[in-house]
C-alpha cells in the first residue's frame, strides 16, 4: 500500500516562456525523490511535452482564461504528474490517431513536424492517461523502478524495493 | 532558459552552432535562423548541436521542416555533436533514419 505524501500544485499562464520554469520545477522534485539523471530528463520531456499541447492548442487567441494546471504528487514509488487545460473539449481519437514515430517510408515532404509530442511521453512515461471533457488532462506516471514495473500489468505489486 | 545560435560561412553553405535549450519557447529563434540557411540552393547546412542539452518535439519537428527545405532546394542538412540524451530522441521518434546524423568520431575510434 503506497499513500500519498506530498503534492506540489502550480498554475502558470500558458505562455512558451513557462514551459521552462516548469521544467525546472518538476526536474527539482524528481531529483528530490531520486531518479537517476536520464528519468529526470524523461519527466522534464514528457512534463515539458504536456505544458507545449497546451500552449499550442488549448486556447483560442482572445480566451481569457489562460492557464494550465500542474499537479506533482509524490509518493513512495512514484512520480504522478498531471497537466491540464481549460481549452474546450478535442477530439483525443485524432489526437491519439496522429502521434506516432517519423515513418523512413514517407517522403521528406509528407513528414508531419508534429505528432510527435504524444508519441514522446508515452515512450518516457510508464503510465499515461488522456482524459477530455471541459479541458485536456494528462496524467503520467513514473515509477522510480521503472524497469522493473510491467507497464501493463493490472496491478502494481506490493513488494517495493526499499530505497538506499 | 536560453539559445544562442552562431552561423559560420563555408565553402558550400553554413555551420550553425546551437548552444542552449530547444524549446517551445526558443524554437522560433532557430525557426527564423535555420529555414533561410536551408532555403539556399546547392548549399550543406551543418547544425552543430553539442552544445545543447534539451530538445523536445518542437525542435524536432523544426529540424523536419529544414530537412524539407533543404530537399526542396537541392541542399543537404547534417547535424553533429549530438550528446546521448539528445541522439537517443532522435532515435526514439525515427528521425535518426531520415535525417543524416554525424557519428561521433570519439566513438568511432
Amino acid at each position: 500500500m503506497t499513500h500519498t505524501s506530498d503534492v506540489i500544485e502550480m498554475k502558470v499562464p500558458a505562455k512558451p516562456e513557462y514551459v521552462g520554469v516548469v521544467r525546472l520545477t518538476v526536474s527539482g522534485v524528481a531529483n528530490r525523490l531520486g531518479y537517476s539523471y536520464d528519468d529526470i530528463e524523461d519527466i522534464k520531456i514528457a512534463v515539458a511535452e504536456a505544458c507545449t499541447n497546451v500552449v499550442n492548442h488549448a486556447y483560442e487567441e482572445n480566451q481569457t482564461q489562460d492557464d494550465m494546471h500542474l499537479s506533482f504528487s509524490v509518493f513512495e514509488d512514484r512520480l504522478e504528474l498531471i497537466v491540464a487545460d481549460h481549452g474546450g473539449t478535442i477530439d483525443i481519437n485524432k489526437l491519439k490517431k496522429e502521434r506516432g514515430p517519423v515513418s523512413r517510408d514517407l517522403a521528406i515532404q509528407e513528414l508531419k513536424e508534429g505528432g510527435l509530442g504524444l508519441f514522446l511521453i508515452e515512450t518516457l512515461m510508464d503510465k499515461v492517461e488522456i482524459r477530455g471533457e471541459s479541458g485536456v488532462m494528462i496524467i503520467m506516471t513514473k515509477f522510480l523502478q521503472g524497469d522493473e514495473v510491467e507497464p501493463h500489468a493490472p496491478g502494481i505489486s506490493e513488494e517495493v524495493p526499499k530505497q538506499q | 532558459m536560453n539559445l544562442d545560435i552562431n552561423v559560420t560561412e563555408t565553402d558550400k553553405g553554413h555551420v550553425a552552432f546551437i548552444s542552449g535549450e530547444v524549446d517551445v519557447y526558443t524554437a522560433s529563434k532557430l525557426k527564423e535562423t535555420l529555414n533561410p540557411l536551408a532555403e539556399k540552393p546547392n548549399s550543406d547546412l551543418v547544425v552543430d548541436l553539442s552544445d545543447v542539452n534539451y530538445i523536445d518535439s518542437t525542435g524536432l519537428g523544426i529540424f523536419i521542416g529544414v530537412l524539407k527545405s533543404t530537399e526542396k532546394t537541392n541542399s543537404t542538412l547534417k547535424l553533429k555533436g549530438l550528446n546521448e540524451r539528445v541522439k537517443r530522441l532522435f532515435e526514439i521518434t525515427g528521425l535518426n533514419e531520415v535525417i543524416d546524423i554525424e557519428v561521433d568520431e570519439r566513438e568511432e575510434a
